[in-house]
């Protein structure tokens, strides 16, 4: 690795613009009806047409073709990616490729999911472990949660300065589907137990809800409607050699390995971030991240998050400002990126971060990535 | 809940049901793996058989579910995930004991439940 070469990406995307529905229960709705009003929203706030778009990846809508028709769509570049949200990163990172090679202009990417309107609870049905019992994304960090306070020492309630922050959050943004809730670490140590050592409020919110994205060269977004947030930097490390059971590296070396690269090719250093934006499925997760891109020592994620680091207003790296998964609305990331771009341009209100200038997204899975967004100033 | 077993765990599942504990093992490395596969996570090559194992291992962590995510798991109960000698992670439940007796680093030793549907299902006891 060459660290002095510079990233042939770095600034060269933007996002033009952003869109994001109502979140909560919608019945009279589905994944498809909450995609076009997102997409409605991105492209009046980039100024843009749909005939304007000649690229299109959606998420968690069943056909993109479907889509495509519904919104007169006739693209160049057209996707649907994988259902778990490790692909929003991957998509944002596809849309970058697609518009830096020249296989489109201006990429529309559109997430709608309305699982809370399905009853989708993310767990049972068939898998390598369902005989024993063993089942759902809350259960495989609760396993790694596990071992991590055995590892390292850290408690349950180093998890409660996450839950309390983020719903801070939520009660300072009124789109928030917990807004005007909020919790004590209290209230997070004594919650319900779901699968121990998690409890209810470790765990993400299942709601409806679409955000859309538009993505094109910088260039061409300095010529729309709202001042563009430049894609700085892209990381990604995969490892999907756990043997189908839960990772048991809380995947520090991958998220390592990702960290190595994302300053870098952003030309952007930890120092100069304003906030960040985690993927915060489920609390431990946020220290997982924390600790991998290298903000503290592995083990030392519950010390770094004490006393409200990532707390708006007393904390030195302010994240999930929308309230996240945990508190806002679970968009699987789509929505942590767009609250990324909304700080980048100042239209956050009560939960501005004063003087935003950049973000970082962090996904820490078995497709661990990070990106890095900087306004144009 | 019956097993998902496909073609390369039948082997695994024929041999609990003789109450025999075996792991899919690579011929090049002397490693074994687990889920099952046609070829070895460390070579990539189908040079694979199967080896007997005496199921002993440490306990590397576990959950206890409060959630009712299936028919027929009474809440709570715990999940282990056990790190078998022979390298692997196998994930089960615990026999013999409750869930306040579990604790991360004991050694732990397979046992097998009564026949069900046609399938033998590995589980996990504390032995030190």
């Amino acid at each position: 690795m060459n660290i002095h070469e510079p990233w042939p990406l770095r600034d060269r995307t933007a996002f033009a613009g952003i869109g994001t529905s109502a979140f909560g229960s919608f019945p009279q709705s589905d994944s498809y009806g909450l995609g076009c009003e997102a997409l409605n929203m991105a492209l009046d706030d980039a100024g843009l047409r749909p005939t304007d778009i000649d690229g299109l990846i959606v998420n968690r809508i069943p056909s993109y073709e479907r889509f495509a028709e519904m919104m007169g769509i006739n693209p160049q570049y057209c996707l649907l990616t994988e259902a778990p949200g490790r692909f929003s990163g991957v998509s944002l990172s596809l849309a970058m490729q697609a518009v830096a090679s020249g296989a489109a202009k201006t990429v529309a990417l559109v997430y709608g999911n309305n699982g809370r309107s399905r009853r989708v609870n993310y767990g049972g049905g068939d898998g390598t472990w369902s005989p024993w019992g063993m089942t759902s994304p809350g259960a495989s960090h609760a396993m790694m949660w596990a071992r991590h306070m055995h590892d390292y020492g850290t408690t349950h309630a180093d998890l409660g300065w996450v839950a309390e922050a983020f719903r801070h959050h939520a009660c300072l943004n009124p789109d928030a589907v917990m807004h005007g809730r909020p919790i004590t670490r209290e209230e997070h140590a004594t919650a319900r137990p779901i699968c121990e050592p998690l409890r209810l409020l470790d765990y993400c919110l299942i709601n409806d809800g679409a955000v859309a994205w538009i993505i094109t060269s910088a260039e061409r977004a300095r010529d729309m409607r709202r001042p563009p947030v430049l894609i700085s930097g892209y990381a990604r490390q995969d490892n999907f050699t756990y043997g189908s059971a839960p990772p048991t590296d809380h995947w520090q070396p991958a998220l390592s390995r990702v960290a190595d690269e994302i300053y870098h090719r952003a030309g952007v250093g930890r120092d100069e971030l304003s906030g960040l934006g985690i993927y915060d499925n489920f609390t431990p997760t946020v220290l997982f991240s924390l600790e991998g891109m290298g903000f503290c020592p592995a083990g030392e994620g519950g010390r770094f998050v004490a006393d409200g680091t990532l707390r708006l207003g007393t904390g030195r790296l302010p994240t999930n400002t929308s309230g996240g998964h945990l508190s806002n609305s679970y968009m699987q990331g789509w929505e942590i990126i767009a609250e990324c771009v909304r700080q980048l341009r100042g239209d956050c209100g009560a939960r501005q971060i004063p003087g935003a200038q950049a973000m970082q997204y962090i996904c820490a899975t078995n497709i661990a990535l990070s990106a890095i967004f900087r306004s144009d100033a | 809940m019956k097993p998902v077993a496909d073609v390369w765990s039948e082997p695994f599942w024929r041999a609990t049901a003789q109450g025999r504990f075996t792991l899919p093992h690579c011929r090049e490395t002397g490693r074994c793996f687990w889920p099952p596969a046609p070829v070895s996570p460390f070579t990539g090559r189908p040079a694979v058989d199967w080896v007997e194992s005496p199921g002993e291992g440490v306990l590397f962590s576990f959950v206890v579910f409060h959630q009712k995510y299936f028919p027929g798991f009474p809440t709570p109960y715990p999940v282990v995930m056990v790190k078998l000698d022979e390298g692997p992670m196998f994930l089960a439940n615990l026999r013999g004991a409750g869930p306040d007796a579990l604790r991360i680093g004991s050694r732990m030793k397979v046992v097998f439940d009564p026949e069900n549907e046609g399938f033998v299902l590995p589980q996990f006891e504390i032995t030190a």
